[in-house]
């Protein structure tokens, strides 16, 4: 991992884009880091686009900006493509990864032109499988330290796992879950 | 060795007033700064602390309700933001005139209009001749260790503190944070027993008395007094802290200004934005400082003087407007202090910034820097009363 990793998170209001980026930030802080997880705030409604920031780090990192040059991004509504500039100021040696049932080829065309690693996850479907509702937020997380490689992922898994028993601990069926919706994807992110 | 933890600023404000375990809060939520009697009243919910949580109406009860505690002879505290402080500020010069030490978390937020719920300094510096202490934070960090001090230095001179961090910015993030055991806490911050209290049964006192044209003015110049001291204990308090944990504290913090020809001085979150972009101009070459203010009150005229004399320029950096058609109120007050010291050498400008939230870039502190060394060239300052990244 490089000094400094930046990430920005894309979503919808209600999708879990600020969860993810703090239990990515928490994962992080467990394996030693300087973590800043910080969501911008605004008019907070369901469905419209959020966005979600990380910044992991072997110092403490002192700024307190948004991030405009991210190192990766991670898109948790495949609509959002129409409407927000995901790839905006992303580095050509980071990577984007994007809930979505396409192919990366298929996506590319819709990225302005961006030449650094594409990767499609289903996080819909993993979701619908592991959890039974369409939660998108732990497949994607799962996804990103796949790709970002920002955390080891055993170590990852073990955290997690400790982190869902402390958050749903009467609910064993969440916990198995969850972590199984962060191994899949990990298997199953496509990069291209 | 402290605890290693990550922690938003709210979380911290709230963690240290469990360590602390006051006697009373009184509070009323308003964004950003709800979660800290929200996660505090979790605390009194699960008994790990046996405050008095008073949840009222509004914040000019709640800050009525410290009042009282307060009066009687106990630790009072509450939590707000922006048009929550404006709607406290008659009982805030109360609290202050009646030298009451109540501490106040202040998660700072613009005011309206247009309505925003995002960072600014324009709550707390509304109240800044309230008469309470104020303390500015950078970090989560810096918001924990603030409030850690803030009993010690206002009931040493019987004020009432606020403690300022930036709403959302600090108050929101998750950052690592260095937390001091509770043992240490409890030991460092002490019991409170004030020498006279209304309900105290040795020396009972009486609280809110008419001040008659006779006597007035004679208790405003005590109150003037204890702000005047209230430099030194900061000071003490800042260094018996750091030999705690290792984090000392004075009225300011400088930051490479040993050489500085250009100097930036700047309160809050985007003080380490700051810091970023004198590192980067330092590997440049040139010769970047900043003074970090984190007593806004009392307000370190010497201090800053001493820091700022030998600079060619600097820019004073407002997070709020004074809208008098001149310029914020920390380049009033450095502009007076440097003034009054007959230092009249450095070249000041004043940048109104980070209004309702506009993100303060790093890029965005460069062309600050930039500005100086133009300034530091020519020796000609042009506009003094500047708007940073805004478009017109």
């Amino acid at each position: 991992m490089k000094d400094m990793v930046e990430i920005r998170w894309h979503g919808r209001g209600g999708q879990g884009a600020k969860t993810a980026s703090l239990l990515l930030a928490d994962a992080a802080f467990n394996t030693g880091k300087y973590v800043q997880g910080f969501p911008e705030y605004g008019p907070e409604r369901m469905g419209a686009p959020i966005t979600a920031y990380d910044r992991i780090s072997t110092e403490r990192c002192t700024v307190h900006s948004n991030i405009y040059e991210p190192d990766y991004v991670v898109v948790v509504d495949e609509t959002l493509l129409s409407s927000v500039d995901v790839t905006a100021g992303l580095k050509a040696d980071g990577a984007i990864v994007i809930n979505s049932t396409k192919k990366p080829e298929e996506l590319r065309s819709r990225l302005k032109g961006y030449q650094g690693k594409v990767c499609t996850i289903d996080a819909g479907k993993i979701s619908v499988e592991t959890l039974g509702k369409n939660f998108p937020n732990t497949p994607m997380l799962g996804a990103i330290v796949k790709i970002s490689g920002v955390v080891p992922e055993k170590e990852f898994i073990q955290d997690m796992e400790g982190s869902f028993r402390h958050k749903f601990a009467s609910r064993h069926q969440v916990i198995e879950g969850n972590i199984k919706a962060l191994i899949r994807s990990m298997e199953e992110v496509q990069v291209g | 060795m402290g605890i290693r933890e990550r922690l938003s600023g709210n979380e911290a404000i709230a963690y240290a007033m469990k360590q602390i375990n006051p006697d009373v809060m009184g509070a009323f939520p308003i964004t950003p700064s709800t979660e800290i009697p929200q996660y505090f009243s979790t605390y009194v919910d699960n008994g790990e602390v046996d405050t008095e949580f008073i949840p009222v109406e509004s914040e000019h009860s709640a800050m009525s309700t410290c009042i009282g505690a307060q009066a009687a002879g106990v630790r009072a505290i509450s939590a707000t933001s922006s048009c929550g402080l404006v709607y406290m500020t008659e009982m805030l010069y109360v609290a202050a005139s009646d030298r009451l030490p109540i501490t106040l978390a202040v998660s700072t937020r613009a005011l309206s209009g247009p309505i925003n719920i995002n960072n600014d300094h324009s709550d707390a510096m509304g109240v800044r001749d309230a008469g309470w202490i104020q303390l500015f934070a950078e970090t989560n960090q810096e918001a924990y260790d603030n409030y850690l001090q803030a009993m010690r230095i206002g009931e040493a001179v019987s004020l009432p503190v606020m403690i300022c961090q930036d709403g959302f910015i600090t108050s929101h993030a998750i950052e690592n944070i260095e937390l001091a055991e509770d043992d240490k806490v409890r030991k460092f911050v002490g019991e409170y027993h004030p020498d006279n209290a209304l309900l105290g049964r040795e020396n009972p006192m009486s609280v809110g008395a008419f001040g008659m044209p006779c006597y007035y003015m004679e208790c405003k110049r005590q109150q003037a007094q204890a702000m005047i001291d209230a430099k030194e204990v900061i000071r003490r308090v800042g260094e018996e802290f750091g030999a705690m944990t290792g984090r000392s504290y004075g009225l300011i913090e400088k930051y490479r200004m040993d050489d500085a020809e250009e100097a930036v001085v700047i309160m809050g979150s985007s003080a380490g934005t700051a810091k970023a972009a004198v590192d980067e101009l330092r590997a440049e070459g040139k010769k970047a400082g900043l003074v970090k203010i984190r007593s806004f009150r009392p307000f370190p005229a010497e201090e800053l003087v001493e820091a700022l004399k030998n600079v060619k320029a600097f820019a004073a950096m407002d997070k709020d407007d004074s809208f008098n058609a001149h310029c914020g109120p920390m380049f009033a007050e450095i502009a007076a202090a440097l003034y009054a010291a007959g230092e009249t050498a450095p070249k000041g400008i004043n940048y109104i910034y980070g209004l309702g939230g506009r993100d303060v870039r790093l890029e965005s502190i460069r062309r600050v820097y930039a500005e100086l060394e133009q300034i530091a060239a020519t020796g000609k300052t042009g506009e003094t009363y500047r708007y940073l990244d805004v478009r017109e």
